[in-house]
């Protein structure tokens, strides 16, 4: 598996949903699972996957002793494995910047040279398809496309590509065409093709003009909360607090908030909002929110780490999430398992699996703030939704969507 | 001998529409028109009206031999009034022939005989003097809200009057008994009960179009027949479903109105006729007494009321609605009044229902509502701003009781006025009757006496005497007056202005 975040060390749902599957697939059994990154810290959890990182990988032969490699990078590889990943190095590649053992830094994250990084992380994939010994090659998200390509050019074993979210999502309607360009090669090169959503796979179909019968919508699901984050400390306040948590970007539809937010106040003066994360759009949503005149009761906590965001869930007593566009969305599962009924868009891919949630066009902002309004005002709504909701979640494993995975590599490899 | 005792159903409900929280305290019109026309004219037109005219074609060509019941709620009765008259005169044309009887229910298809007896029996009884309006009849037998029954509604319906009541014939009350018979109430043992043949009514409601039924197609001839197998002493098959069945649930294409007209011929062959509820419980005697401690129903699978009282907001906008039925029935406003009918509508909390929320089954199907979580917003926004309105006609720092006496005070004031205010009238009537007497034979005596003489006498003379004739008498009444708050004297001066005259 080619991926490019991994818990805990994340920036988005992507490393979630990554860790989640793969952890799945794990139990169902008789899975070989290596799981490659760009940028190990060494801290992963690594009892059900072999995991790889991407700065450890030798492109270039160095002379070095076993004691070296051991000391250098024994915290994240193994150095056997460095040797033979070694004996592996296909071309000359010193013409790049490696270090001392022959290795392409990476970031592990969003850098501005991101293209140049993808392109390093798909040379390094060419070494790992000629070492380790595999049966089919499982790429998450348009960033470790092209290694998945590469590596399936290499050893001749089925690619299968899972669209955790497409480039149409991120840019409502406006692709990079780069990006585009990577996805659409990615997608025409997969033997199948996964998507978190039937909303996805829509999109895959009829924005890459994919075949539809290489396109299966394995929907994401939750792992369930540890008791040290279901028991963060509680702060409850007076007021009712709607909680928006996320990206303040474009895609997740953080004006609708607001402008609901405002209606409800009109008649609900009890009710505090709280819009918790950074992007590039929160300086317009303070002014709007300074515009509507509710600065007072619209709060910006800024992006919250670890169990901040379990703290924040539960001091909560309703969560929204008014997503334009949503491949997704895994944050309200969250919100559910912390016992937190949800508002949903309806443009949202969890709102495909979920019912004991509200659901609601992200345009409509009454309907917005009606469903605030009816959560905060009754109590039996909120109730009602609170428990359904987590005996609902709850169900939704992932080793149910492992095992989906699963079915569609033996579809792929013709062991069906 | 054996009969077949048919029911058929006709309701619907005002359907809301889209109020959102922003508009409780200053939009007080609630209901969804667009969409009511609509539906009721679609089905009336597939369904109501052919399926009348249906039942009118058997009676005439059976001569009377076809019986059956139907009944109506009073909101169908008013959409149909509203949106299409041309039904409700098929109605009394079917009353006419006699062989068509109404039954009693409750006004707005309420779910009150679970919580409210007062609301239930005022219901029932406004239910009743519309039919008696419209189409002449006083009903006999009693159909709840759905088939709703349970021991304790018993006695209630026995002191209301009915003689029977129609309710499905559970499987888990039944346990081996047959619905085939007429059995009593185990609270109120003069109470007849009917019981709906679950498997004869499905068969022509829910699989006569099925083909994957083993039995499909379903033809008169082979109903009959069944039922004319049923053992001998079972006598009564009672087979109670909506009017809708005909032409809506079952299309039109299926063939659905042949097989119903064909239905007299193939019984009158095989000796089966056809009766009214009423005939059943009065020809018929109750062979056992059977006892229903929970409410039961003709709905879902469960056959109890957790399609309407099923989860938390159903029991929370229930409890609600009814906190306020004291108050409401103390109003007087007749918008008020009528918006608290339409509200109870049993429908509304059908809407909220989350049974079976994944395979959208008839919950999701009837609702207008995408999921129950819309319905239930939807609705106590509505309940939100009727109970504003209810309260602005009376506080709700004054309780019930207190409230009650001082309008029985009030009432009761009013009633003691109207009645000093006739006698005060026929007084005055009496003194200008006597008056004019008076004035005209003066006139005579004056014309008399004008031949003899020009001499002329004061008509206006008896004024005073008049005045000295009412006085006193309005002075007596006074007393009568002693409880009687301010306002109500000074809008009764109508005794002190009698002198006029």
């Amino acid at each position: 598996m080619f991926g490019w975040e991994f818990p805990p060390h994340i920036l988005g749902g992507l490393g979630t949903a990554s860790y989640g599957l793969t952890k799945g697939m794990w139990e169902c059994g008789d899975m070989d699972i290596t799981f490659v990154i760009p940028k190990p810290f060494g801290d992963e959890e690594r009892h059900f996957a072999n995991i790889i990182g991407m700065s450890q990988v030798p492109v270039c032969w160095r002379d070095v002793s076993r004691e070296y490699v051991q000391d250098r990078i024994g915290n994240v590889m193994d150095p056997d494995l460095y040797f033979r990943l070694r004996d592996h190095i296909y071309a000359d590649f010193n013409y790049m910047r490696t270090n001392d053992l022959g290795c392409i830094e990476f970031s592990g994250r969003y850098p501005e040279n991101l293209v140049e990084e993808i392109n390093n992380y798909s040379i390094c994939a060419g070494v790992i398809a000629r070492t380790v010994d595999f049966d089919i090659i499982h790429s998450h998200d348009w960033l470790t496309y092209p290694a998945g390509i590469h590596a399936k050019q290499v050893s001749g074993k089925p690619l299968v590509i899972h669209v955790h979210a497409t480039e149409f999502d991120r840019s409502r309607g406006k692709p990079n065409p780069t990006v585009y360009g990577i996805e659409k090669d990615g997608m025409n090169n997969a033997d199948h093709i996964m998507c978190v959503s039937n909303l996805t796979r829509d999109t895959v179909i009829h924005n890459y003009g994919i075949d539809p019968s290489k396109v299966t919508t394995v929907h994401n699901a939750v792992t369930p909360l540890t008791p040290e984050q279901l028991n963060v400390p509680e702060h409850k306040s007076k007021d009712k607090v709607v909680t928006f948590l996320g990206r303040i970007t474009m895609q997740k539809g953080p004006e609708y908030f607001v402008e609901a937010a405002a209606k409800v106040l009109k008649n609900n003066p009890n009710v505090r909002f709280v819009m918790a994360g950074s992007g590039d759009m929160m300086d317009k949503m303070i002014l709007l929110a300074a515009e509507r005149g509710i600065s007072d009761r619209f709060h910006f906590p800024g992006f919250q780490k670890g169990n901040q965001v379990y703290e924040m869930l539960k001091a909560s007593d309703v969560y929204i999430m008014p997503s334009v566009s949503e491949p997704f969305g895994i944050s309200p599962l969250e919100a559910m398992q912390m016992g937190v009924p949800s508002i949903i868009s309806k443009q949202s891919g969890c709102a495909e699996i979920l019912t004991n949630v509200i659901k609601t066009d992200y345009w409509d902002i009454d309907a917005m703030a009606d469903a605030i309004n009816s959560i905060v005002t009754y109590p039996a709504m909120y109730n009602q939704l609170r428990e359904d909701g987590l005996a609902e979640v709850n169900q939704i494993t992932w080793d149910k969507a492992g095992r989906k995975v699963i079915d569609i590599y033996n579809k792929v490899l013709g062991r069906s | 001998m054996k009969a077949i005792c048919f029911y058929f159903q006709i309701h619907q409900p005002f359907r809301l529409k889209r109020y959102r929280f922003f508009d409780i305290g200053n939009d007080h019109y609630y209901y969804d028109d667009f969409a009511n026309d609509d539906i009721i004219t679609r089905i009336a037109e597939r369904s109501y009206i052919p399926a009348a005219q249906s039942l009118l074609k058997m009676i005439e060509e059976s001569k009377g031999a076809f019986k059956c019941a139907i009944s109506i709620t009073g909101t169908a009765l008013e959409q149909f009034e509203q949106y299409v008259p041309e039904f409700i005169d098929l109605l009394k044309k079917l009353s006419d022939t006699g062989c068509v009887e109404f039954l009693a229910e409750t006004y707005a298809h309420s779910l009150a005989s679970l919580a409210d007896p007062d609301e239930f029996a005022n219901q029932v009884k406004v239910h009743d003097e519309k039919i008696k309006e419209l189409f002449g009849q006083s009903p006999k037998v009693l159909r709840n809200t759905e088939l709703i029954y349970c021991d304790d509604l018993a006695p209630q319906i026995l002191e209301m009057g009915y003689k029977g009541v129609i309710t499905e014939g559970a499987k888990h009350i039944l346990g081996w008994k047959s619905p085939n018979y007429v059995y009593s109430a185990a609270s109120a043992p003069k109470l007849k009960i009917l019981l709906k043949n679950d498997k004869f009514s499905d068969d022509i409601s829910d699989r006569f179009s099925n083909t994957s039924w083993d039995e499909y197609p379903l033809t008169a001839d082979k109903y009959i027949n069944w039922i004319a197998s049923t053992p001998a002493e079972e006598q009564i098959i009672n087979l109670f479903m909506n009017l809708e069945v005909f032409g809506d649930f079952q299309p039109r294409e299926t063939g659905i109105f042949q097989f119903l007209e064909a239905l007299p011929r193939f019984a009158a062959e095989k000796g089966i006729e056809f009766w009214t509820p009423t005939t059943a419980v009065s020809k018929l005697k109750a062979v056992d007494i059977l006892p229903v401690l929970h409410p039961i129903s003709w709905a879902d699978e469960a056959r109890d009321t957790s399609a309407w009282l099923g989860n938390k907001l159903q029991n929370e906008a229930f409890n609600k609605l009814y906190s306020v039925s004291e108050r409401v029935r103390l109003c007087e406003d007749r918008r008020l009044k009528q918006d608290w009918y339409y509200l109870q509508a049993a429908d509304h909390f059908f809407y909220m229902s989350t049974k079976n929320m994944h395979d959208g089954s008839v919950h999701s199907q009837f609702s207008p509502y995408d999921t129950p979580f819309e319905a239930f917003t939807n609705y106590m926004n509505v309940l939100a701003d009727f109970i504003v309105r209810v309260e602005e006609q009376y506080p709700m720092s004054i309780d019930n009781e207190e409230l009650s006496s001082l309008l029985t005070t009030i009432r009761n004031q009013e009633r003691e006025i109207e009645t000093l205010n006739k006698e005060a009238e026929s007084m005055r009537k009496n003194i200008e009757h006597f008056n004019e007497e008076h004035l005209l034979r003066e006139q005579q005596e004056a014309e008399k006496k004008a031949e003899k003489k020009a001499e002329k006498k004061p008509a206006r003379k008896c004024a005073p005497k008049a005045k000295k004739e009412s006085a006193p008498k309005a002075e007596k009444k006074a007393p009568a007056k002693k409880s009687a708050k301010k306002e109500v004297k000074a809008e009764a001066p109508a005794p002190e202005a009698t002198p006029e005259a």
